[in-house]
């Protein structure tokens, strides 16, 4: 399948654990402005790929990437690249909500502190804006300065998202980002996603089928570290080409 | 069913044992020290330096002994800590997860936790006679220093190792550096910084081997660096090794005096981690 307009191609990708190779020839363009979701079997690759997006192996010793992932254009495991900067162009939101120690203020304000702004007034604007972003404000605007750790799960989730947000990312990863939380904190940060779109381009790593075809416009199946079938959701579910395909949203797969 | 119920029973009891050996011995060691030092306490011994013929039963108190011992723990804390943060900074936020060099770094700090403190105390020795240094507080800090170092980058690792490791990518999904995201791990653990300046500060205010011969000893209190300094507990020693049985006394009551000491110090850290631990996630 071709995309018009990519934003992160992914070429010829391979990951090794060690001697285990987790990520075989993985090639896909992510489209600009889009959901995308890794749909797949626990343990398949599919939270693997996304944390090659913006280099979060980068730690792991054992770890080995080989090829190429293209950022509008520019490889960003070329030598020399800057990652922090790669990585401020790309928000997390993982499994569990992990707000840092400090109040839900500082939360928000932490990204743009540690990029240079130390306005007051601004940081304030920005802290409101990002909070009313993610339908938080209303929530929590009268106890800004309270730890971020004394909200419920799907509002620490939320605060998360808004702590990405608030570093002006172009795209968002989420790695299963509902696992953890109730369906009506799953719906709202489902809902959300949607909105964002129109800004951003959404990756998405889910094991829920009906999440993915809710929220993303492409999906991917991973299955023992290959992409099987790239398609548009619809497509993917409903009608799916490769026989693996079949069988897993049937649910004979797992 | 019958037999597991006693089997439950059974080690309930034994744990219950447990908890009052530790408790007991605790009241115990407590007991004696305010019960054999009670007595000898008084305004003079916490505010007065010896005067002459003190450790035969002469006049004047054990000031300059609680004042170095104060020195030498706070200013050996403070410089273990200075020498330990980075330590721990880098294995845990710079190096990549079991290195080759964290794990020696681990392996050495492990070993010299093992090593007894009169080795420190003959290591620094030898350390000052070849820089011609006299005993001193300077001395008696570097010598505990080394003595606490193993102590403190231990116990902060361990706390720091217990971090998920979705903190750490939450900061660097953010584009925060590694020493940015240092300080927000810091943060994170702030408590079991505290127990561990606590940990370092209680042993190196306890610790006679190691000040013996690096700190020496003087009736003064210290007003240089070059000073030779007294300590608590040389001096309760010197004290019990008295023939008097008064002086002896007196022993207990320094030895109340310093376990009063690092009760205060307990309390203040708990008391402060409490309030950094309210952020913790």
């Amino acid at each position: 399948m071709t995309i018009e307009t990519p934003h992160i191609r992914v070429q010829n990708l391979n990951l090794y654990y060690g001697a285990n190779r987790a990520l075989k020839n993985i090639s896909i363009d992510i489209p600009d402005k889009k959901v995308t979701s890794f749909i797949g079997p626990s343990g398949c690759g599919k939270t693997t790929l996304l944390k090659t997006l913006n280099r979060l192996h980068d730690s792991s010793l054992e770890v080995k990437v080989e090829g190429k992932v293209l950022l509008d254009g520019e490889d960003i495991y070329a030598k020399g690249v800057d990652v922090t900067a790669i990585r401020k162009k790309m928000g997390l939101l993982s499994q569990r909500p992990f707000p840092l120690p400090m109040s839900i203020y500082d939360n928000i304000a932490y990204g743009p502190r540690i990029h240079g702004e130390n306005d007051r007034h601004k940081l304030d604007h920005l802290v409101e804006q990002y909070l009313k972003d993610v339908a938080l404000w209303d929530e929590v605007k009268d106890r800004l300065k309270a730890p971020a750790s004394r909200l419920s799960i799907g509002q620490q989730q939320r605060l998360c998202l808004a702590r990405g947000l608030a570093v002006e990312p172009e795209i968002i990863l989420g790695d299963e980002p509902t696992s953890a939380l109730d369906p009506v904190s799953t719906q709202k940060i489902e809902e959300l996603f949607l909105q964002l779109k129109e800004k951003y381009t959404i990756v998405l790593v889910t094991h829920i089928l009906r999440q993915a075809r809710r929220v993303s416009d492409y999906c991917a199946f991973v299955y023992m570290g290959e992409i099987i079938e790239f398609a548009p959701t619809e497509q993917l579910l409903l009608d799916p080409k490769e026989k693996l395909t079949k069988e897993y949203v049937r649910g004979f797969l797992s | 069913m019958k037999a597991k119920n006693i089997e439950e029973g059974f080690f309930k009891i034994l744990m219950i044992i447990s908890a009052f050996v530790v408790v007991g011995s605790f009241f115990l060691i407590v007991g004696t020290i305010v019960v054999k030092g009670a007595p000898a306490m008084s305004w003079d011994l916490i505010t007065k330096v010896p005067s002459g013929g003190f450790f035969l039963g002469g006049e004047g108190g054990v000031l300059n002994a609680i004042i170095g011992s104060f020195y030498i723990a706070a200013g050996s804390s403070l410089l273990a800590l200075l020498i330990s943060l980075p330590v721990v900074i880098y294995i845990n936020a710079y190096l990549p997860k079991r290195s080759w060099l964290g794990n020696l770094t681990r392996m050495g700090y492990d070993v010299l936790f093992g090593i007894p403190s009169i080795v420190y105390g003959a290591f620094g020795f030898t350390l000052m006679m070849y820089l011609g240094m006299r005993a001193s507080l300077l001395g008696g800090i570097i010598a505990v220093t080394l003595l606490v170092i193993p102590i403190m980058i231990r116990t902060m690792d361990e706390v720091i190792r217990t971090v998920p490791n979705e903190l750490y990518e939450a900061t660097f999904s953010l584009g925060a550096t590694r020493l940015e995201t240092a300080w927000v791990i810091l943060r994170q653990v702030a408590p079991g910084i505290m127990t561990a300046i606590l940990l370092a500060f209680g042993r190196g205010i306890g610790d006679v081997a190691s000040v013996m011969f690096t700190a020496g000893f003087s009736d003064n209190i210290p007003t240089s660096l070059n000073d030779p300094t007294a300590t608590l507990p040389l001096a309760i020693f010197n004290q019990l090794s008295s023939p008097y049985e008064d002086v002896r006394a007196k022993a207990y009551a320094s030895a109340l005096i310093l376990t009063i000491f690092v009760l205060i110090i307990s309390v203040l850290a708990r008391l402060l981690s409490k309030r950094f631990s309210k952020n913790k996630v």
